[in-house]
């Protein structure tokens, strides 16, 4: 179906970042906007603005009945979602293709299947997609148990069925601890969650994250290859690399491989993101989770390959066939990402909204900043912290952390407290610099370090 | 006894019970104590706890559970 008018259902940063791929393909755009984001530059950047509701979210950019209704009073025929909000919820989709509208991503049928995490991982099983070794279902008794741990090997995790976000997980390191474990992972299951199941996972010691870009036009699927984002706080990423500098070429043609296979296998159609934990140890990757949208950090692959991803996105919703085959598909250089929140570093990443007050942006070559914040404006404290985002690039990895250090020393934010001392520190850091990180590592690196800015943030007044 | 208005400490969504369909952390005419959450503010996702700083009883609410509040808009008032 022809797009000629694009909604843009998001705010910040990967709005002007849509608006501007929607510009260049000669789309007209609608900005919707909550009452605090009237003055945001999205809206100022769009061709019309649409406000949906109050400031909160549940009542504005969440909310499926006033997108909808900001779609039909502007004659918008196309809705992109971008991250997070509604952009991986399966009924909205659903309900942007009920009223007549192109919605930029995949079918809600696929947003659905890889949302359920035991359906994703079956999925993955059936393309031959290795997932983290484990139980499936829950334990029956402690003979069960004993047996899986043997074939899934130790350490191993032991989760509560009824868990989530980490809570009661215990790591057995062999057989002999695995029977007390697991009667008090039952009993504390229980008080916890009134359900005493559990299963078991092979524990991944100093994972690293990496995970593989691919867009797909609902037949062919390609990969762009890898990003790395191990450096993470809370599961929050904060740094990004593409190529992921630890891996070999032919683990990353594997990896990249399986990505395909798995998209594949749905008939995937737009940019989707497929997770993996790599154990640098042994060279082994797992599939954890696919993201059925465009991602924070997919500047950095389109730094290495230089392509358009959410150009291409819109280019798919519309109905085209993707323009390149696998073998088309080259990189070169690499390219990090450092993400610039409203957050103070020291002061325990205190969220940090307020005015602007005065902004220099860094420049220069392989270096772009995508953002959405002025000097004069207002960083609402509705929403997340993210600012925007420093992507560099250069010739090599050293090459391009020594870019960043110079970019993030251009970069000044007043008025706010930021995470760019942060940012600073870690472009020095020697673990960053000999890429010696896994997913907990930034969480050690901050206990461990006195972590003083170099520069005090400003106060908040 | 003085009437006086407690403000936001911080901007952000403000919220009168712990989770959505739990009971308020307080009702309209319950007495405080300093020290006592009286609500929660979000704040670019991270709650902190709003915190009686005196004792008195809470008189009325000026603003509605999950209303967009500004650092230093009214948010109570309390007789001591």
């Amino acid at each position: 179906m022809p797009v000629s008018r694009l909604l843009i259902a998001n705010r910040g940063e990967i709005a002007v970042r849509i608006i501007r791929a929607a510009r260049e393909l000669g789309l007209q755009t609608v900005q919707v906007a909550s009452r605090a984001d009237l003055d945001m530059p999205a809206a100022r950047l769009a061709d019309q603005v649409v406000e949906i509701g109050p400031p909160q979210a549940a009542r504005s950019y969440l909310s499926i009945e006033a997108i909808l209704r900001a779609a039909e009073t502007s004659g918008a025929d196309a809705v992109h979602p971008g991250y997070g909000f509604l952009a991986e919820n399966a009924a909205f989709a659903e309900a942007v293709e009920r009223a007549g509208l192109t919605f930029v991503g995949p079918r809600p049928e696929t947003i659905r299947l890889m949302g359920d995490k035991a359906a994703a991982r079956a999925a993955a099983a059936a393309a031959g997609v290795p997932t983290v070794p484990g139980t499936e279902g829950r334990l029956a008794d402690s003979a069960a148990a004993r047996e899986a741990a043997a074939r899934i090997g130790f350490p191993l995790m032991i989760k509560a069925a009824a868990g989530g976000g980490g809570r009661g997980i215990r790591i057995a390191e062999d057989m002999a601890g695995l029977e007390t474990l697991l009667q008090q992972a039952a009993a504390e299951a229980g008080a916890s969650f009134g359900d005493a199941g559990l299963y078991l996972e092979r524990c991944v010691p100093r994972a690293r994250h990496v995970e593989v870009q691919v867009l797909g036009d609902g037949e062919s699927v390609i990969h762009l290859f890898e990003r790395e984002c191990s450096v993470q706080r809370r599961r929050q990423k904060l740094w990004e690399e593409a190529p992921a500098a630890c891996l070999d070429d032919a683990t990353r043609a594997a990896l990249c491989d399986s990505a395909v296979r798995l998209a594949q296998s749905v008939g995937y159609r737009g940019a989707g993101t497929l997770e993996y934990l790599f154990d640098a140890a042994s060279g082994d990757f797992y599939f954890i989770e696919m993201n059925t949208r465009i991602q924070v950090e997919h500047p950095v692959t389109e730094a290495i390959t230089g392509i358009d991803l959410v150009r291409e996105m819109i280019r798919i919703a519309a109905g085209e066939r993707l323009r390149w085959r696998q073998d088309a598909i080259t990189r070169r250089f690499h390219a990090i990402e450092c993400r610039i929140n409203a957050e103070d570093p020291a002061r325990g990443f205190l969220p940090s909204p307020g005015r602007i007050e005065s902004l220099r942006l860094p420049g220069g070559p392989g270096v772009r900043f995508d953002a959405a914040i002025e000097a004069g404006g207002i960083v609402p404290p509705f929403y997340d912290s993210l600012l925007g985002k420093l992507i560099v690039w250069d010739e090599t990895r050293d090459a391009a952390l020594r870019r960043m250090a110079r970019a993030l020393a251009e970069l000044e934010i007043g008025g706010v407290a930021t995470t760019i001392p942060l940012g600073r520190a870690l472009a020095a850091a020697p673990d960053i610099q000999a890429g010696r990180v896994h997913t907990t590592w930034l969480e050690s690196w901050l206990a461990q370090h006195d972590f003083t800015p170099e520069r005090e943030a400003e106060p908040i007044p | 006894m003085s009437v006086k208005t407690v403000a936001a400490p911080l901007p952000g969504t403000f919220y009168r019970s712990p989770a959505p369909g739990e009971p308020p952390f307080k009702t309209e005419g319950s007495t405080v104590a300093p020290g006592e959450t009286v609500g929660l503010i979000e704040v670019m996702k991270t709650f902190t706890q709003v915190a009686a700083e005196e004792a008195g009883k809470l008189v009325r609410f000026l603003v509605e559970n999950e209303d967009a509040v500004m650092a230093g808009q009214p948010l109570y008032e309390l007789e001591s």
